[in-house]
Parts: C-alpha cells; sequence; structure tokens
C-alpha cells in the first residue's frame, strides 16, 4: 500500500482533490462476449440510477470515458461506483490496483474488469 | 513579540509522521525542512501543492521557517490559479508530481538526502524552530458573490492556538504518540488544522497517505500503531458503512465538511466502537466548535470563542478567531458556550464537503462567452445517492451553444462537484424589475423543462 501512485496524480489535471485515474492512452480491446455486453447495460443502469445521472442507461457510449470529460464523472460519483459494485458484485476497489487505469478508462472497460473480478 | 515552535514533540526520537508503515522521527522532519528551506526561491508566496501530507508538512514547515507565506485555495482550476497569480505575481508551486498541471513556476519536491543516522542529533542539540505567533502564515480562500476568490489571512500563532483549543475538546487522553489519518486533503481548511496542524502541535503523528475507497482506509490504518485517529466526513463515514468495510481499533472518529446526520453517526459509533466527534468551523473562522453528535444536539463552541445574532445574521469572535467574523449558517446560541445549527444560510452550497456560493457559481456560467443569462440551482429533489450527496442545476440561455461546450467551459472555472446536472438551455430568463428571478419563477422554469426534456430528470 503506498500514497497515490504516479497514474492517480495525474488525475489533478480536472483540478479536483481526489486522486483517482490518469488519462493514459491505452488500446481499446476487441469487441466484448454477449454476456459482457449484458453485464454492460446492467452496470450502465445501476450508475445512472445511482448517481442521477441526466441520461438514459442506452445513451451511454461503452467506449467513452467514464471520468473527467467523457461520461463527466468526479470522484464523488467513483467512490459511489464502488459502493455500487461492492453491495452488488462483491468487488472491492482499491487505489494502488495497477488495474484502475484500465478499469475506469471506459464502460466497456469496467464491464471487464467486474466479469472477471464478481463473487457474486 | 510571542514565539511558538513549530512543533511541540519533545525529543528527536518522537514519532511525527507514518508512511507505508514507517515510522518518522522529529529529528528527521526537521532535518528535511532544514534541506527543503535551502532550495525554496524567494519568493513570498508558496503555493503547497503536495498531496503526499508529509511532504505537504515538510513544504508548510520549510516555508514559515523562512518567513513566506503557504497559498491553499481549495480548487485548483485553471481560473483561480489566474486569479491567485494576480493575487501574489511572485507565488511557485511546491509539488510532489513531475508532472504537476498547474500553471505556475515548480519546484518539486525531493526526498531529503540526510540519512536517518546523521539526522538524530547528539544529545541536547534538538533545536525546533520558533515562529513568530503575528507572522502570516497562510491564505486560504473562499468563493466570493462577485466571482473571485477572496483571500483570508491566517497568522502562526492564531493558528496553533485554535488546534489547541481543539485538543481540549477531543474525547482523547493525550494525543502524543497518537496516529492521525485523514481523508480529507491538506489544502482545505479541516484537513489543514485537524491532519497537520494537529499533530505537530500535540506531538502526534501524521499519516502521509490519504485513503478514498473503503479497503485503502482500512488498510492504512492498519499501517499504523494504535491510538488511531481518523479524520474524515459524512461522504466517507457512510461510504465506510455502506461497505460494510472492517475498520482495525480506532480511539476516536472526526468528521467536517457537511452536516452528519444523527443516525451516521450513531451508526458509526456502535460500528465501530469509538467516539466521533464533529467539528463546525468555516474557511474564515477556522474549526471553532464540536459535539458528540451521536449524543448530543447542542454544539460547544472552543475556549474563547463567542456568538453574536442580529438578524439572522450570526459572527464569531474571541478565542482564536481574532475579529467579529460572518458565519454562513443560521446558529441559535443556548447559552454563552454552547448553540444549535439549523442550516446553510440561502446562497452558500455545501457539496461533499466543498463549499461555494450560487452567486459565485452563476457569475463564472455567465462569464462563458455565448451564454448570455444563466443561474445555478440547488435541486429540489434531493434524491439521496448512496453517498448521501446532492447535486446543482444551471439553466442558461446561449442561443450559439450546446450544454455540453458550456459544460466543458464550466470545467476550467469551478470545481467538479459543482458541475450541473443538469445544465438546461432555456429562451429567457423572466427575471423581475430589479433583475432577480424569484424562486417561484426558477421552479416553474426547471419543471417546464423537466417536461420538455425528461431524459435529463432520470
Amino acid at each position: 500500500m503506498s500514497s497515490a501512485p504516479a497514474w492517480a496524480l495525474q488525475a489533478l489535471r480536472a483540478g479536483d482533490n481526489y486522486p483517482i485515474m490518469s488519462e493514459q492512452a491505452l488500446p481499446i480491446p476487441s469487441a466484448p462476449a454477449l454476456d459482457t455486453l449484458a453485464l454492460e447495460r446492467e452496470i450502465a443502469q445501476l450508475i445512472v440510477r445511482g448517481l442521477n445521472l441526466p441520461m438514459q442507461a442506452d445513451q451511454i457510449d461503452p467506449d467513452a470515458p467514464l471520468y473527467g470529460e467523457g461520461l463527466g464523472l468526479d470522484s464523488i460519483d467513483i467512490l459511489e461506483i464502488a459502493l455500487i459494485v461492492s453491495k452488488q458484485y462483491g468487488i472491492q476497489l482499491r487505489a494502488d490496483n495497477q488495474e484502475n487505469t484500465r478499469i475506469f478508462r471506459s464502460l466497456r472497460q469496467f464491464a471487464q474488469y467486474v466479469a472477471e473480478q464478481r463473487v457474486k | 513579540m510571542l514565539a511558538l515552535p513549530l512543533i511541540t514533540h519533545d525529543r528527536p526520537a518522537a514519532i511525527i509522521a507514518w508512511r507505508a508503515g514507517r515510522p518518522i522521527s522529529a529529528a528527521q522532519f526537521l532535518a528535511d525542512v532544514r534541506a527543503l528551506a535551502a532550495r525554496l526561491p524567494a519568493s513570498t508566496h508558496l503555493l503547497n501543492f503536495c498531496s503526499d501530507r508529509y511532504r505537504f508538512a515538510v513544504g508548510l514547515a520549510a516555508s514559515l521557517t523562512t518567513g513566506k507565506c503557504s497559498i491553499l485555495p481549495s480548487t485548483h482550476t485553471p481560473e483561480v490559479v489566474r486569479h491567485l497569480r494576480s493575487f501574489a505575481p511572485d507565488v511557485f508551486c511546491l509539488s510532489d508530481d513531475p508532472q504537476c498541471p498547474l500553471a505556475l513556476p515548480q519546484l518539486l519536491y525531493v526526498e531529503s538526502a540526510t540519512p536517518e543516522r546523521a539526522a538524530t542529533p547528539e544529545r541536547g542539540e534538538f533545536s525546533v524552530p520558533q515562529i513568530d505567533a503575528g507572522q502570516l502564515a497562510a491564505y486560504v480562500f473562499t468563493s466570493g458573490s462577485s466571482g473571485m476568490p477572496v483571500p483570508h489571512a491566517k497568522t502562526w500563532g492564531r493558528l496553533v492556538q485554535c488546534v489547541r483549543a481543539e485538543v481540549t475538546r477531543l474525547p482523547v487522553a493525550d494525543l502524543a504518540g497518537c496516529s492521525i489519518l485523514g481523508t480529507v486533503p491538506a489544502q482545505h481548511m479541516y484537513g489543514f488544522e485537524s491532519t497537520v496542524l494537529l499533530p505537530l502541535q500535540s506531538g502526534g503523528a501524521l499519516c502521509a497517505e490519504r485513503p478514498f475507497f473503503p479497503a485503502d482506509i482500512a488498510a492504512a490504518l492498519a499501517a499504523v500503531p494504535r491510538p488511531r485517529v481518523l479524520v474524515s466526513t459524512p461522504v466517507h463515514l457512510r461510504a465506510l458503512l455502506t461497505a460494510e468495510q472492517e475498520l482495525p481499533g480506532l480511539a476516536l472518529i472526526m468528521s467536517a465538511t457537511a452536516m452528519l446526520p444523527v443516525n451516521l453517526a450513531r451508526a458509526v459509533e456502535t460500528r465501530y466502537g469509538a467516539p466521533l466527534l464533529e467539528i463546525y468551523g468555516s474557511t474564515e473562522t477556522g474549526q471553532m466548535a464540536s459535539r458528540r453528535t451521536a449524543l448530543e444536539d447542542q454544539w460547544r463552541l472552543w475556549p474563547g470563542v463567542r456568538l453574536t445574532v442580529s438578524d439572522a445574521h450570526c459572527s464569531a469572535h474571541g478565542g482564536h478567531v481574532a475579529r467579529p467574523t460572518a458565519l454562513a449558517d443560521v446558529l441559535e446560541p443556548t447559552d454563552e458556550e454552547h448553540f444549535l445549527l439549523h442550516g446553510r444560510t440561502a446562497d452558500l452550497v455545501n457539496i461533499a464537503g466543498k463549499r461555494s456560493s450560487l452567486a459565485y457559481l452563476t457569475h463564472q456560467l455567465n462569464a462563458i462567452p455565448g451564454v448570455t443569462d444563466a443561474v445555478f440551482f440547488v435541486r429540489d429533489d434531493s434524491q439521496a445517492s448512496l453517498a448521501g450527496v446532492t447535486r446543482l442545476g444551471a439553466l442558461a440561455v446561449a442561443p450559439r451553444l450546446d450544454a455540453a461546450s458550456i459544460i466543458q467551459a464550466l470545467r476550467q472555472r469551478i470545481d467538479p462537484v459543482f458541475l450541473p446536472r443538469p445544465l438546461l438551455l432555456v429562451e429567457h430568463l423572466p427575471r423581475n424589475a430589479t433583475g432577480k428571478l424569484p424562486q417561484h419563477t426558477l421552479r416553474a422554469l426547471t419543471a417546464q423543462a423537466a417536461l420538455l426534456q425528461p431524459n435529463l430528470f432520470a
């Protein structure tokens, strides 16, 4: 366990004091399997409802960044999402998880992470 | 002129901080301060942007010992940074991020090369810097209704007096040797006082980490010895409970920055078996009152602080509050030392512990090229999210712009937590003869817009 790692410190670009994510470019993975698509939809609905976002779940571009200038989520939203996945899927998010740059890069990446890690 | 010690730790080997499970001694701290002080440029103003709390503390101390003033805005958007450069043209930024995004001359914090062994002085050579009580230690900022951040000067003497007052109210016998961990940034007034100044002035140890997710908070606490103090906010406390997070033994939990619901306070005390002290304060006054929310309604003012109420306007004075200072809330004194808190005055908003004013935010929105009229409002329908955070909405008249580009422009100006959800574009804001938009008119407009654009109020 360490203090905010470098990728987290980069997130301060948004003027937000909570260290969460990097905006490093990463390769976009290939198309997901059908069950991941269903999970994507489920997660999109949880996020829209849980965060009272001003859109419908199916209006979320699965490849758009979740944080900052994509979906426009801020650090409080990320904390909310952590609680949602904890309750729903039994996953515990950690700030020093090397995967975080991938996880929050898009809804699709997030859904893939949940699919891999879920215990519920 | 009265001088006060930089730290109250009385032995070179006393632990003043923890990082990654390793202790840092007072002697090491003072050596690090000397090393950094030698590297600081001639400027009088230093913006301390270190995210590691230990480095922040070293930066603060180096600034104090060289007669510099720390600039501590509550947000660091490009607009605010621009304003700070005109407020203090010689300001430079001290950061522990090699890619610090702030448009200021940068000084990167570098770990001191002094080896631990060499830092520990011979018997009798432990020399703690003494700082004049009248020395200007920092400027903190609030959001003014004119749209410009307003500076508030903090002297070393008043800051020390405030945290020494805090010590008298904490239900802990002795803070010396306590590990004090915070989820709040060192740059905000509450974090500045309770996670940095408090350990330095009480013989306690600050923790370098600032954990975020519930599992991280647990890990950070487990890495330091008892007795442990958690300095946090309602958002994080609620998150810990919701996540059903186990925590190691705590001696004390503190909460501030937003109202702590009594049910949450009781649930936290029951779950974690520690007293929860809620702190009331403001950027202008610093921390000034506290209560054990699970057990009592009334707040108790800190030693010497007194309230004056006239016409629903409250101000505080005395103790560490140097001059009568207006408060943003409606307080009802019940006796000389106690009061009940009735909530915010109309213009001020507090979201996830960050404070702003609707007037300030509205001004920022109106300043965007292409926006001809606009207004921010607090969403009435406060659907409580898991973390209990409500959001703002906004109406704007901007014939040639779309909501997305306006929000993009707002991101340059205001803290992300205040971004409107939603931003509704309208043709006209029907202001009355005095130029105001009455509440009922605003509500009607918003309801109308909601009917036309139902998706936005999902």
